[in-house]
């Protein structure tokens, strides 16, 4: 089981002090979800689990632990992140220990309850099967149907340049067939895609929560809060909505791993991953850029080549 | 669409090269029409996304980025670096949906008065052919 040897590392670490803290998930109050957990005896380690509802990227916390030594459950969007965190060097070389696990994509709880009536009180994990209990029903769902799209979308489950990898590495879906939502997008004329945004954008309510959540915004002051420059207004003005989201997804370019995460956090069930997964189409069209996947290639937008394509240039 | 409506054009023109160039327009008596506002950037470098989305929120209707030409940066890379953001600035904007010519980049160098006009006249075609910008733009602020 992969959740006994997360424990038994996490537990050999801790008590051999190679870190001073280890971040994982653990099983928590709510059905269908699970909480990064921030684990620093050997004891603790018990607590730590591992199941379809492990959907954070828990490289989002390694920001707040600069001077700890930290071991970090890594999926392979997570330790894509990890690498694309290095490069902007955001942790000091030998801080982190991955302890890599193949991930077996993560089950989407928004389709879930869709699916069923009532609310949700129990969920239990067994196999391909999913078995969730609520008031008045009980019922078994077939894993496979309930991924998350940015899961489906996967093309690196195995996490890289982990220091250890528990499991055996999955079989990944080929580059070719990746980035469907932004090329299904890409079909549509502007005046729809406009539309489309300015629907989804419509309904946002300026939590912040797909920024806090994601591993890459670590900026000390975000554009949004900045008063000098004032780029923005604090409302919720429709232009002030797509222009934030516009910002967000931007400042991603050649920097997101399409974990998914904002669409996760967002409240109000805003379409997000297909804006990222276009940058992300773009600068490997352009710039032949994969982020997360080598270490040594820098970032796409800091960085040139004297031949890259201008004719859009006049 | 009002009649009279004339666009507003906001460029943002590197200091060594473009500007340079408008001057050299300026200085040999070059026409072109009047709907550009200028503003005079260190490089094309410099130009952070947020200027040309800020300036369209705020009823510019269309923007224009000029630099050096490739290899003439004066700080050797900034136009390269430029180069990479407007590529995929551009690309994200249209396929949000805001019409492709909104946003149009070019390299003017310091001895081309002439094709500084010419670009300019070129995106105000462009824009005029688009009308005022309906998106992002915000009413009231």
């Amino acid at each position: 089981m992969i959740q006994q040897k997360i424990r038994e590392k996490a537990k050999e670490l801790l008590s051999k002090k190679t870190v001073d803290l280890i971040i994982g998930f653990s099983e928590w109050t709510l059905p269908l979800r699970t909480t990064p957990i921030f684990i620093r005896t050997p004891e603790g380690a018990e607590s730590l689990t591992w199941n379809s509802f492990c959907e954070n990227n828990l490289a989002t916390y390694i920001h707040k632990f600069s001077r700890f030594k930290i071991g970090i459950v890594v999926k392979g969007c997570d330790a894509r992140s990890i690498t694309a965190l290095a490069l902007e060097k955001r942790f000091k070389p030998g801080q982190l220990f991955l302890i890599g696990v193949p991930c077996q994509r993560m089950v989407d709880r928004r389709k879930v309850k869709r699916a069923v009536k009532g609310e949700i009180l129990q969920a239990r994990e067994e196999g391909d099967l999913i078995h969730v209990k609520g008031d008045g029903f009980e019922v078994s769902l077939k894993r496979e149907d309930f991924l998350y799209s940015s899961c489906e979308a996967c093309t690196h489950r195995t996490p890289i340049n982990t220091d250890v990898l528990l499991g055996d590495p999955v079989e990944e879906s080929p580059l070719a067939e990746s980035h469907a939502e932004a090329k299904a997008f890409e079909k549509m004329s502007p005046e729809e895609r406009w539309r489309f945004f300015e629907k989804e954008t419509s309904r946002c309510i300026r939590c912040y929560a797909c920024r806090e959540v994601c591993p890459m915004c670590y900026c000390t002051e975000c554009f949004v809060d900045s008063s000098r420059p004032k780029w923005m207004e604090k409302s919720l003005d429709p232009s002030d909505l797509q222009f934030y989201h516009i910002v967000r997804a931007y400042h991603q370019t050649g920097r997101c791993t399409g974990c998914g995460a904002c669409e996760r956090a967002c409240p109000m069930d805003i379409r997000l991953t297909y804006l990222t997964q276009k940058l992300n189409r773009d600068v490997r069209e352009l710039y032949g850029f994969e982020t997360g996947v080598d270490a040594e290639i820098p970032p796409p937008l800091s960085t040139f080549d004297p031949e890259d394509q201008q004719e859009f240039i006049k | 669409m009002d009649n009279n409506w004339e666009p507003k054009i906001l460029a943002f023109l590197c200091n060594w090269c473009s500007y340079a160039g408008a001057d050299l327009a300026g200085t040999s008596r070059i026409q072109y029409p009047p709907n550009i506002r200028v503003i005079r950037v260190p490089c094309s470098g410099r130009i952070n996304p947020l200027f040309i989305l800020k300036a369209l929120q705020s009823g510019i209707d269309g923007v224009l980025v000029s630099g050096c030409h490739p290899g003439d940066c004066h700080y050797i890379s900034g136009n390269y670096i430029g180069r990479r953001k407007s590529a995929t600035l551009k690309r994200f904007l249209e396929y949000l949906g805001i019409e492709e010519g909104r946003v149009q980049f070019s390299w003017v160098s310091a001895a081309e008065g002439g094709k500084f006009s010419q670009v300019v006249d070129e995106v105000i075609q462009d824009i005029k052919k688009l009308g005022p910008l309906k998106r992002l733009v915000k009413e009231q602020f």
